[in-house]
């Protein structure tokens, strides 16, 4: 039997890495790529949780799928907005938009 | 070491390997197709969870419709990057210092978890059943309200993203 | 003759466990034999679904179709197919090699891939996922994916034109096809594929629901990528689209992933609309059930091939429009008057299924109206544009 100490190591794992494509990447769409990874390794240990401590309560799975509809919206609003950039300003390096910089 | 055991190292191997990749490598069109690795790796693992209907939809959502939607955004705005100049910022090394330290808090925290060792609880007939989930989502007196507001969530994004990626007016250009 | 794929499989599982493997390996080993067998006869069957295609598709354009080769031509494939393993193995520059060689195998493997929860015949299937219809839609997104990756692959201005009108139009499509397909669902209260095809033991679905599986049928055969919605390789346009670096064998997965996926179109659909494997005495006679569901699935198979025959390729902006405009708002008005429907005919029986066939004849008189009215409107704008430039034109002159 796969003890939950494996998928909670495997998400935390996961999640940093996640968290490191978006502190260290210049491009926008790789660090929303980023930010999928860091939801994806949420999405695991709301799963595995639900699993393992709570299999009558049904609440992981509604996360998880409250998780997804989020992570649709926030990339489709995302995507949207780098293309946006993208026309006005022919770049989607992050730190290159510095309009509202100090 | 039971087969599940063996199927879980692989996968997750894989996982992580291809999030690493995600993160790592330097053409975004392999970046955003190593993302969908890792994304189907997540899946299995789900199987594995004994979560069918969630590794569907993880498929459905992420490899159909949000994986494609990133591929597409790196082939309409690659021409400025053209997989050329430096990937990653200067301070790459701040974000690995971070992520390091983020694993190392997280593993701490995890490890103190009474349900650290936990095994699999067992697991009823209705508690991998859809209409359980089905059920639980549209009842008042559960989940309907976090359901709505999901549902209302994705039609605000579907407009904005319209709105917002609408080609600029030939009237509006002037204040650029 | 009562169980014949029960007792085979039971045959095989005895014949493993008498050479000492453990029952739960043996059913392993079995699941995985069975997978590879299933998709090796449909790649195999290719080699017929091709050659009849191209004879029908002759046949209704007024030649003979492929005729040299064997007996009425019937050869014409492995012909075709040796040929293309002749052919030199041709890797342009600048492609992308991983993906480039892994995009046709996506492409086929997700549409072989949707069999494995389509029943046969009763007790003959891959597997009864109970998200089974959800599976189908995932695992068609998955060729979406290998297109997207064969244009971009391949440097090619073209391939990857062909790449940006496939993912455009296969993922519009989705939306009604998805939607239509929670109809079936809806009808059953399952989203099993076997649980769906037992709900259908009264009444086919197409009875009860004849507008959704219409629509369903529209988009997937705009899912399928081919006339009159075959914007994907416009030949005029676009040279080939998503496939044109492609040569040989690699080429020929393309091929063969589009004649099959034709095909698996009517399995789904029989399956869906038209009651699977059920018919008179196939629940005692297995193999009936066999030959009931694929003489289904030629005959969709057949209107599919028919259409293509007979109309002309649609513009990518009237493909959208008919997508955005139309499919679309009617599926999500068939979903919502169905789940009312079918919410207040709770009483089972030939009442339901008729309310529900009431219910859609409403509708489709009221779409009908309605483009009757639209069509009215854009013709008589049309006429006043033209007596607009009549008029302007006498003044100029």
């Amino acid at each position: 039997m796969i003890p939950l100490s494996w998928y909670l190591t495997l998400a935390a794992l996961l999640f940093c890495v996640g968290v490191f494509g978006v502190l260290a990447r210049r491009n926008a769409v790789a660090i929303l790529m980023g930010i999928e990874l860091m939801l994806n390794a949420v999405n695991l240990n709301l799963v595995a949780f639900w699993r393992y401590s709570t299999p009558g309560v049904i609440a992981g799975q509604v996360f998880t799928l409250i998780v997804f509809a989020v992570a649709a919206s926030e990339a489709a609003v995302g995507l949207a907005l780098i293309i946006s950039i993208y026309r006005r300003r022919a770049t989607v390096v992050a730190d290159e938009i510095n309009l509202m910089k100090w | 070491m039971s087969v599940l055991q063996i199927i879980f190292l692989v996968t997750g191997f894989v996982t992580l390997l291809a999030g690493v990749m995600v993160v790592a490598s330097p053409k975004l069109v392999h970046a955003a197709l190593w993302l969908i690795v890792s994304l189907a790796g997540v899946a299995v693992l789900f199987v594995l969870l004994n979560a069918n209907f969630l590794a569907v939809v993880q498929v459905v959502v992420y490899i159909g419709a949000i994986a494609i939607l990133i591929i597409f955004t790196v082939m309409l705005t690659r021409r400025v990057m053209a997989d050329s100049g430096p990937t990653h910022n200067r301070t790459w090394w701040v974000a690995l210092l971070s992520a390091v330290v983020l694993l190392g808090g997280l593993l701490a925290l995890i490890w103190q978890h009474p349900a650290f060792q936990a095994v699999p609880a067992e697991l009823a007939a209705a508690d991998t059943s859809l209409t359980v989930l089905g059920t639980s989502l549209v009842d008042v007196n559960r989940y309907l309200v976090p359901f709505e507001v999901a549902s209302v969530l994705l039609l605000a994004a579907l407009i904005g993203a319209i709105a917002v990626a609408r080609p600029v007016a030939k009237g509006e250009e002037a204040d650029e | 003759m009562g169980d014949p794929f029960g007792l085979i499989g039971r045959w095989f599982m005895d014949l493993l466990t008498g050479w000492g493997m453990e029952s739960s390996a043996a059913l392993t080993l079995l699941r995985f034999l069975g997978a590879g067998v299933m998709a090796i006869v449909l790649l195999f069957a290719c080699f017929f679904l091709i050659v009849a295609e191209r004879k029908m598709l002759g046949r209704f354009q007024d030649r003979y179709g492929p005729n040299r080769i064997g007996p009425f031509g019937i050869f014409q494939t492995i012909a075709d197919f040796v040929k293309l393993i002749g052919k030199e193995i041709v890797v342009p520059a600048g492609i992308d090699k991983p993906l480039y060689w892994l995009a046709p195998l996506l492409v086929v493997m997700s549409i072989i891939g949707m069999w494995a929860v389509v029943p046969l015949a009763p007790g003959f299937r891959g597997t009864d996922l109970n998200v089974g219809v959800l599976y189908l839609v995932s695992v068609g997104a998955i060729g979406t994916l290998g297109i997207i990756m064969a244009g971009w692959s391949s440097n090619n201005k073209f391939a990857m034109l062909g790449a940006f009108r496939a993912v455009a139009q296969l993922v519009s499509y989705e939306i009604p096809m998805v939607l239509m397909l929670l109809v079936p669902t809806m009808l059953s209260g399952t989203m099993g594929v076997v649980g769906i095809v037992e709900a259908q033991s009264e009444m086919w679905f197409i009875v009860a629901a004849p507008l959704a599986a219409l629509v369903y049928l529209i988009s997937s055969i705009a899912e399928n990528g081919r006339a009159p919605f075959d914007l994907t390789e416009g030949e005029s346009e676009i040279v080939a689209g998503f496939n044109v670096e492609y040569g040989g064998l690699a080429f020929g997965m393309f091929y063969v992933g589009d004649f099959l996926h034709a095909f698996t179109v009517g399995a789904l659909f029989s399956t869906l609309f038209l009651g699977g494997w059920r018919g008179p005495g196939a629940e005692q006679y297995p193999l009936l059930g066999l030959f009931y569901f694929f003489l289904k699935t030629i005959a969709v198979w057949f209107v599919t091939v028919w259409i293509r025959g007979s109309f002309p390729r649609v513009r990518i902006d009237q493909l959208l429009a008919l997508n955005w405009k139309f499919l679309t708002p009617l599926a999500l008005l068939i979903v919502a008057v169905t789940a009312v429907v079918n919410k207040l005919a709770v009483e089972q029986g030939w009442s339901r299924i008729l309310a529900l066939l009431a219910a859609n004849v409403v509708m489709a008189a009221g779409v009908w109206g309605a483009l009757a009215l639209h069509g009215r409107t854009v013709r008589r704008r049309e006429e006043e544009l033209r007596a607009g430039a009549a008029v302007s034109a006498s003044a100029a002159r």
